[in-house]
């Protein structure tokens, strides 16, 4: 007999509930103007942006009513896959003197890792399958096989990152405070060194992700706390240890009972494939990453732009800042459908399985608005992202670009003195009231 | 067995399999294949009354076994959602060592999904997921001579394991059981406790609140009449009561007027309130884990944490980030965009865009 409770129910939107919500991001909120944000507005008029907002609403909706058993035996199938390969990877590379076994056990182990961060670490700890109410896929427990910290990753990554897309001065991720991938950057001479410094994260991205964490930047800045700080890195310290143990300690300890029957350099071998299927990993999820958002025609928003911005803008703003990646089915589970980028950005909570589904609606929308729906080859997205290296690694013409020029320096003084000027205005206001 | 799982839990092998555990591993292999997560699969589910069902399980090696009296947390999977309950085991610890089966009973709350799945469609094999069993209202090691049982309704089931657990050691003691149930048809174990009644020197005496028989010893509801007609004497005789919280208040405060609360051990049958029609700004929020409570003020969770003085992680504050997410233990509540709402128990869910709709209980 068919259980007839309802698990859930529509009821009628409260409009202060409602209203209260379709308001940007706490600090995206301009506190001294009411004005609203001007993203999207060459494109359509505020009205449309409002129904823009709500057929997205609408998309969403429908997908999380629809969620059910086969979107649990997905992940747990590639939940499956993952162990799996990750067995016989380890399995494989305990037999360096048979080289098809070792090298095929250095590929397996490099996989497993690939889809832990991609299509399970990073879509669990967004919480795409908290609704299955299973530890192994709860996002707030997940930890991943990455030098980052789960926890401060998340903070970076869902808070910052996906909330404040490419927003200057607030995304961290343009560039990572490394690159110069946009325009608006300001420039500086490291910037020369753009590719070589590109590659060079590449090769050792879990690294840089987990430093990325520790927002040393931030600290500087006095954005952060001394305490949060610390903390990030005691975090940071501790995955580290347990990474580094784990792969090139223990598993090489492990591998001393074979030198009595391969050699002494056993335990290096097993070593040395560690080391090569982190850098496989690596190299992956970087080209993965740098091609859903630094291709040229990928669009970054000035802060001022994006204050007071309504949730038809805020999901303009994702969709106009992300890039797609084209390919057939195993590259997009490999991918963690982050090949989706434009729908992961819409909609990053969730199940990334669904983003082929949903790529249908948002291309009808983006259709309906003309708008540009980013998106292509992973060899064309990349060879934009090397371009867009090259061309602002190279020293801009106007001295403003410069961020060590005069006049970007006056620039910023003339800046700062405004904001402090107004936080006075704003006080002597509230005194007089 | 025991050296193997103490060994696939020990800080060496979790250091090889880091960031996982070794049971990330072994479930792949088989599900009932754990060292550490108890698993149990369903061997039996017998009717007891219309509305009432045991579940008879065998657990995995990693169950550590159960005290008479504690409960567990029972999850099932329905549609790819694993829906978490707690009951309390209703079987007696076997006195043979190999087997491990156990039971827990449960009676169908109307509202209660994972109850009346378990009475109209959890079929014998399935696999559930449980804790190690937990609770305080236990028997003591050592029972004393005289005891009396109070159970209302299906707060039978605690007090059943101790019973049948007091039946199979043979106990001499003076015991009593005193149960108040609706009516004979409404009252699970009935030809058990005929049996118990008629082969053992315990005392058993149910009271039909609503059918009573012509016969009975005893009519209404609890009252301490009840007590001196049995010839209890409440300040020597350890009391263990289980059952709705009307019951249990009364006994309560018949045992605090005979200054006998010492000798009372009791255990609340919590369903919470749920009512999805309530109106806005309604019931009651409360903040389980930092023991706070609130009159909710219809603004979404999270503001109505910071305003209790709570500091909740959050981020976007838009739904977005994930952040803020917690679990809800109970109550329903309504999404600020879509108007949705979920009345769901143990829900994870954002709390900066969900609204409470009456009583709501958050892990914060």
């Amino acid at each position: 007999m068919a259980i007839t409770l309802r698990r859930s129910k529509k009821a009628a939107i409260k409009p202060r509930s409602a209203s209260s919500h379709n308001a940007a991001p706490l600090t995206l909120i301009n506190p001294f103007s009411d004005k609203p944000a001007t993203i999207g507005l060459d494109h359509m008029t505020y009205e449309q942006l409002d129904e823009f907002g709500r057929e997205l609403d609408a998309v969403r909706q429908r997908v999380l009513d629809d969620l059910g058993q086969k979107d649990a035996d997905y992940i747990r199938r590639v939940i499956r896959a993952q162990r799996a390969s990750e067995v016989l990877g380890r399995i494989g590379i305990f037999m360096p003197f048979f080289p098809p076994a070792f090298i095929a056990g250095i590929v397996f182990l490099g996989l497993a890792k690939i889809l832990d961060n991609m299509e399970i670490g990073h879509n669990v700890m967004h919480g795409q399958y908290d609704w299955m109410n299973d530890p192994m896929v709860n996002g707030a427990r997940y930890e991943w096989d990455n030098m980052a910290p789960a926890q401060d990753w998340k903070h970076g990554h869902n808070y910052i990152h996906h909330t404040y897309t490419n927003i200057h001065g607030m995304d961290r991720d343009i560039g990572y405070n490394l690159l110069r991938i946009d325009a608006d950057q300001p420039w500086y001479g490291t910037h020369r060194f753009n590719l070589p410094l590109a590659f060079v994260l590449m090769i050792v991205f879990e690294w840089g992700v987990m430093y990325h964490g520790i927002e040393l930047d931030q600290y500087l800045q006095g954005k952060i706390s001394k305490a949060d700080f610390q903390a990030r890195k005691k975090r940071a310290m501790q995955k580290i240890r347990r990474q580094v143990f784990k792969d090139y300690v223990a598993w090489p300890v492990v591998g001393l009972a074979l030198v009595p029957f391969v050699g002494w350099w056993a335990p290096l071998a097993i070593l040395g494939a560690n080391v090569v299927s982190n850098i496989m990993r690596n190299i992956w999820t970087f080209l993965i990453i740098f091609c859903g958002h630094f291709p040229a025609e990928v669009q970054t928003f000035a802060e001022e732009d994006a204050q007071n911005e309504s949730r038809g803008q805020w999901y303009l703003r994702q969709l106009l800042g992300s890039a797609n990646i084209s390919g057939h089915a195993p590259f997009h589970v490999l991918t963690g459908n982050l090949s989706y980028q434009i729908e992961h950005h819409l909609f990053p909570d969730i199940p990334a399985r669904r983003y082929p589904e949903v790529a249908e609606d948002v291309k009808r929308l983006v259709e309906q608005y003309g708008l540009t729906y980013n998106t292509g080859r992973l060899s064309k997205q990349l060879a934009s992202v090397a371009r867009q290296l090259a061309v602002y690694g190279r020293k801009p013409s106007d001295p403003l670009k410069v961020g060590n020029s005069p006049e970007s320096k006056a620039l910023r003084r003339a800046k700062r003195e405004e904001a402090a000027r107004r936080v006075e205005a704003l006080r002597g206001t509230q005194l007089t009231s | 067995m025991g050296i193997i799982r103490t060994a696939l839990t020990s800080t060496a092998v979790r250091s090889l399999t880091s960031p996982n555990s070794i049971d990330d591993y072994l479930e792949q292999v088989h599900p009932m294949l754990a060292a550490d997560h108890v698993r149990a699969r369903v061997v039996e589910v017998r009717r007891e009354t219309g509305e009432a069902s045991t579940v008879v399980m065998r657990p995995n090696g990693a169950w550590r076994g159960f005290r008479p009296g504690q409960h567990v947390q029972f999850g099932v999977e329905v549609d790819g959602t694993r829906r978490i309950r707690v009951f309390s085991v209703s079987s007696a610890p076997s006195s043979r060592r190999r087997d491990r089966t156990f039971s827990v009973s449960v009676k169908a709350h109307p509202d209660g999904y994972v109850s009346q799945f378990l009475h109209r469609e959890l079929a014998p094999g399935t696999i559930v997921y449980l804790s190690q069993a937990e609770g305080e209202f236990v028997l003591p090691e050592a029972v004393p001579s005289t005891l009396l049982l109070v159970s209302g309704g299906s707060g039978v089931t605690p007090v059943m394991s101790m019973l049948r657990t007091l039946r199979d050691r043979g106990h001499a003691g003076d015991v009593t059981f005193l149960h108040y149930a609706r009516s004979r048809d409404d009252e699970m174990f009935t030809d058990e406790l005929d049996e118990i009644a008629a082969t053992t020197s315990m005392r058993v005496v149910r009271v039909y609140t609503r059918a009573p028989e012509s016969d009975a010893e005893l009519a209404g509801r609890f009252h301490v009449d009840h007590l001196e007609h049995l010839g209890i004497d409440p300040a020597t005789t350890l009391t263990y009561v289980c059952g709705p919280a009307g019951l249990i208040a009364s006994v309560r405060d018949t045992y605090d007027e005979l200054g006998a609360a010492d000798q009372l051990r009791q255990e609340y049958f919590k369903v919470p309130s749920v009512d999805v029609d309530a109106a806005d700004a309604t019931g009651t929020l409360a903040f389980d884990d930092s023991l706070v409570e609130a009159p909710n003020t219809g603004q979404t969770i999270l503001e109505q944490a910071e305003a209790a003085g709570l500091q909740p992680d959050f981020g976007c504050r838009m739904g977005v980030c994930n952040t803020c997410a917690l679990k809800k233990n109970s109550g329903a509540v309504r999404h600020v965009v879509t108007g949705e709402i979920s009345a769901d128990t143990d829900q994870t869910i954002k709390i900066c865009v969900q609204v409470p709709v009456g009583d709501v209980n958050v892990a914060l």
